[in-house]
């Protein structure tokens, strides 16, 4: 068995702040107890408890990554199951779940299935694949998505792209109703995205970048939200980025819509002034205004926001150094999620135990799951400091990639070991 | 490396008499006065030739017109210059060709800047003839060039400079022979 | 001696001295276009390389024509017949010109921050001829030139700049420029293309969709070319834009008496300027054409004439001659 001591267990489904012991059997919790306490907790005759010392740590239930691209099948030069998890088990998270933007596009159970199989055998944490909405998400018909169910999936999206009409969107979401299969979408009007690669204000004038307007999004959260509430579908926004669009969410939550809605980190880290020709703050959706920005910190601590997710989108180096408007979009982001987020909490913008919630109970919600540190519960934990400095280092990353604009930056607080299944799948040495 | 003074070689009374008698020698020297046209090789070479413009106004009562030469553009050896050398504008307020003209400078040396003054001249036109009038003659010529009026002739050392100092740019009129050391 | 320039990626950054500093120095090459023997051999022996990834002829000759009277050779780079047809990335195609030994590359591009990113990866300096939006650096300069030469002086000038501003990096390296002489602006087009983060960028800038407030009280107007067609964007009807924003005679009389027009070209005669105006005394389309080979001239010689900057420079009191 493995022991967790001396830790200080922090569990928002149990609102529980406070020291406690765990111990794990095979890929179970088997005991959650008070420090000192569960001395019936003892290893069977002939062997000896494998302990692991959180002295100084916070002992969470395990992370959950609901928006990520590990580009497998496919686009591996780029990043792979096996490379795109170990960066994760570094971050922290226990499971993720990569889009369907593959080669080919994850739209049957036959790729699906060998995600899942290739998953099991190299993957560092739990994988759960979010299927295609559409065929090739082409934005025409629906995908094999009960099929995909079926081999796995936990969510529906055609990420990478919007899903393409109010006509397929109920379609598609009338169908995860019945299937309850929440549907994700990356909200974008595609006529107002199209040639821009920044956000519209005073920097894109300023560089002479083509920018586009936060309205591109909120439009389409608008359209999106609507046809939610038509058909009763759950309804989840991928990396909300703009404050009109979340003032949407909230609205919709206040009536009764079944809507809910993440934040990446480096949305509620950067802004658009940030941006100066440098490919690694190219992403999409774009880094957003200052008060965008402002917003969505408030959204995450009161509520709004259900959970921060990473958009981990790798590109390997050659394809991002080229001028900015030939750029891919995207920026990786296992590494840095939970730091940034501390960055946050130091500052007195997010309570401690609102961000567990953001990268534990808040995306297992939106999966329709649960996610908590109790007897019987999957023994996936992540253990963090609040204190630990470090700089992180792109070309130490775990990821094949290295587009971030986070390199060199020195961070207070970081993950220290993530457990998953009762595996210790990552171990900082201090 | 600095710069430590020698000796005066000339006083301000010198090189007035000296700008006289250069004068002289070139309004005896050129059959007529005509078709003169005196070019000052900037820096110090422009107010020695205004100099003996008005020298020549004064004795012999003839107009000579003055021109100005920047020889930036033609050097050989700009990149010893300068980092970043400034231009200069040459102003000419006549015509080149069929000129009989007098290139005047400080001191003639090695004959580079002469040579660079030739390809600025030429670049402007075809004059009749081209002739050198230089206060100072120091020696190490590089090149085959002389000079026509010289108004002082002087033995040098490689790490020695001769230093004219005028009124018009160094507010005193002397010229001193410096070392390098 | 203002900090010396080492590349030329944007006005945004040089200070008022670093720009009087290079309008001085296009001086003496203004009047060398007049010689009768238009070859120098300064930069003999020194080679520039043209790279023109954006099609472009007016300022790919002045360019050459400034390599070639300077005496430094050119390699020339042309975007239809390049690789980048073939897939190359540009810094693959910027690199294999640069394993040629340029001395210099004057690039134009139709990104935006392209030369800055090439110049990112390369030892020898960059000209930008233009990149994408963002800036055109020697039209400003050869604009400032024009203005300084008619009109005395670039201090507290009321210019006008008429067209699509958004797309225009003729608009924003003259703004840049100008804003450092304390001249104040009025931007005006079709509202579309008249961004209002313009009013917020720290200089003083007035923007209006109507030409005949924009003209009023200028010392001149900078008359921007129209682009046809662009990509994403459904187009204006020509006939619109003539309608309002035409520089007529008419409309130009309501600018200061005498005040400049200045075009970066090619004007499209009856489209964005009447013929009348283009062809008037007011109009200094000409001139800018000479002044921009003076400018370009002057940057060559200032980034290619000197020393490197391990070289102290001595006084050429002290030189020998």
């Amino acid at each position: 068995m493995l022991r967790i001591k001396n830790g200080r267990v922090m569990d928002p489904a149990s609102g529980t702040d406070a020291p406690r012991d765990i111990w794990l059997d095979g890929d179970r919790i088997v005991t959650v107890a008070p420090p000192g306490g569960g001395e019936s907790q003892r290893a069977p005759a002939g062997t000896r408890d494998e302990i692991l010392d959180a002295s100084g740590l916070i002992v969470a239930p395990g992370f959950i990554d609901l928006h990520c691209h590990l580009r497998e099948p496919g686009i591996e030069n780029s990043e792979t199951i096996e490379t795109g998890t170990r960066a994760a088990a570094r971050g922290g998270f226990t499971a993720v779940c990569p889009m369907p933007n593959t080669r080919p596009v994850n739209d049957s159970a036959s790729v699906t299935r060998g995600i899942v199989e290739r998953a099991a055998a190299v993957a560092s944490t739990r994988v759960w694949p979010v299927g295609a909405a559409s065929a090739g998400s082409r934005g025409e018909s629906l995908a094999e998505i009960a099929a995909m169910q079926q081999a796995g999936i936990v969510a529906v999206s055609d990420d990478g792209k919007p899903i393409a009409t109010a006509r397929l969107l109920r379609q598609v979401m009338d169908y995860c109703r019945s299937l309850d299969l929440p549907v994700i979408d990356h909200c974008e009007d595609a006529s107002l995205f199209a040639g821009n690669s920044m956000r519209e204000g005073r920097q894109s004038v300023r560089l002479g970048l083509a920018g586009m307007p936060a309205a591109t999004e909120s439009i389409a959260v608008a359209r999106d939200i609507q046809v939610a509430e038509l058909t009763g579908c759950r309804f989840h926004v991928a990396h909300l980025s703009a404050r009109a669009s979340l003032e949407a969410v909230r609205a919709a939550k206040k009536r009764g819509v079944r809507v809910s809605c993440e934040v990446t980190p480096h949305h509620f880290t950067l802004t658009d002034e940030d941006v100066a020709y440098d490919t690694h703050y190219k992403m999409n959706p774009p880094l957003g205004s200052a008060e965008d920005r402002a917003a969505l910190i408030a959204g995450l601590a009161d509520g709004a926001v259900d959970a921060i997710a990473t958009d981990h989108a790798p590109h390997e180096p050659a394809s991002k150094e080229v001028e900015f408007d030939r750029a891919p979009f995207g920026i990786t982001g296992f590494e840095t999620a939970l730091a940034l987020a501390l960055e946050l909490v130091h500052a007195g913008k997010l309570p401690l135990m609102r961000m567990v919630e953001l990268f534990t109970t808040g995306p297992a919600r939106v999966l329709g799951r649960e996610r908590r540190i109790a007897e019987g519960q999957p023994a996936d934990l992540t253990l963090f400091s609040t204190e630990h400095a470090w700089t992180f280092r792109a070309a130490e990353s775990a990821s094949k990639s290295r587009n971030t604009p986070f390199d060199g930056r020195v961070f207070r607080g970081a993950p220290m070991a993530t457990i998953v299944a009762g595996r210790v799948v990552y171990r900082r040495d201090a | 490396m600095r710069i430590v003074e020698k000796s005066q070689l000339m006083s301000a009374t010198e090189i007035d008499r000296t700008v006289q008698r250069l004068a002289h020698e070139i309004a005896e020297k050129s059959g007529g006065t005509k078709n003169l046209g005196l070019i000052g090789i900037r820096r110090r070479g422009v107010p020695l030739a205004q100099r003996i413009a008005l020298a020549m106004r004064g004795m012999e009562g003839v107009e000579v017109p003055v021109g100005t030469l920047d020889i930036t553009l033609y050097r050989d050896d700009l990149s010893k210059v300068a980092a970043q050398p400034v231009l200069h504008s040459s102003e000419i307020p006549f015509g080149v060709d069929d000129k009989d003209l007098i290139l005047v400078d400080d001191v003639l040396y090695t004959g580079r800047t002469v040579r660079a003054a030739m390809n600025g001249l030429f670049d402007l036109g075809r004059p009749q003839r081209v002739r050198l009038c230089v206060l100072v003659d120091r020696g190490h010529r590089e090149l085959p060039i002389e000079a026509s009026f010289v108004g002082r002739r002087v033995q040098t050392s490689g790490t020695e400079i001769i230093e004219v100092r005028l009124n018009e740019i160094d507010h005193e009129d002397r010229v001193m022979l410096v070392e390098l050391v | 001696m203002p900090e010396r320039l080492r590349h030329l990626l944007s006005i945004e950054p040089l200070t008022a001295a670093q720009i009087n500093f290079v309008l001085d120095e296009a001086k003496p090459f203004q009047e060398f276009q007049r010689y009768p023997l238009k070859k120098l051999a300064t930069l003999r022996g020194k080679s520039v390389a043209l790279a023109f990834f954006e099609a472009s002829t007016r300022t790919r000759i002045s360019f050459a024509t400034a390599a070639a009277r300077l005496g430094a050779d050119t390699l020339n780079l042309q975007a239809e017949s390049s690789s980048l047809k073939k897939g190359e990335s540009l810094l693959d195609t910027v690199r294999s010109l640069d394993a040629m030994k340029p001395d210099c590359i004057v690039m134009r591009h139709s990104s935006s921050g392209a030369c800055e990113f090439v110049a990112k990866h390369l030892d020898i300096p960059v000209i930008n001829a233009g990149d994408g939006s963002h800036e055109h650096p020697t039209q400003a300069l050869l604009d400032a030139l024009t203005l300084r030469d008619r009109l005395g002086t670039l201090e507290k000038l009321h210019v006008t700049i008429l067209g699509d501003i958004l797309h225009s990096r003729v608009a924003r390296s003259n703004l840049h420029l100008l804003s450092k002489f304390g001249c104040c602006f009025t931007l005006c087009g079709p509202a579309m293309w008249l961004p209002r983060e313009f009013e917020t960028m720290g200089m003083p800038v007035r923007l209006t969709s109507r030409v005949d407030q924009a003209l009023e009280g200028a010392d001149a107007v900078i008359v921007l070319r129209v682009q046809e067609e662009r990509l994403h964007e459904p187009a204006l009807p020509l006939n619109e834009y003539i309608l309002l924003y035409q520089l007529t005679p008419e409309r130009l009389r309501r600018a200061k008496p005498g005040a400049l027009v200045l075009h970066p070209g090619p004007m499209i005669r009856g489209l964005e300027i009447d013929p009348a105006v283009a062809d008037g005394p007011q109009s200094c389309v000409l001139e800018q054409v000479t002044n921009g080979l003076a400018v370009r001239m002057a940057l060559l010689f200032m980034l290619l004439g000197g020393g490197s900057e391990s070289e102290p420079g001595k006084g050429s009191k002290h030189v020998a001659d």
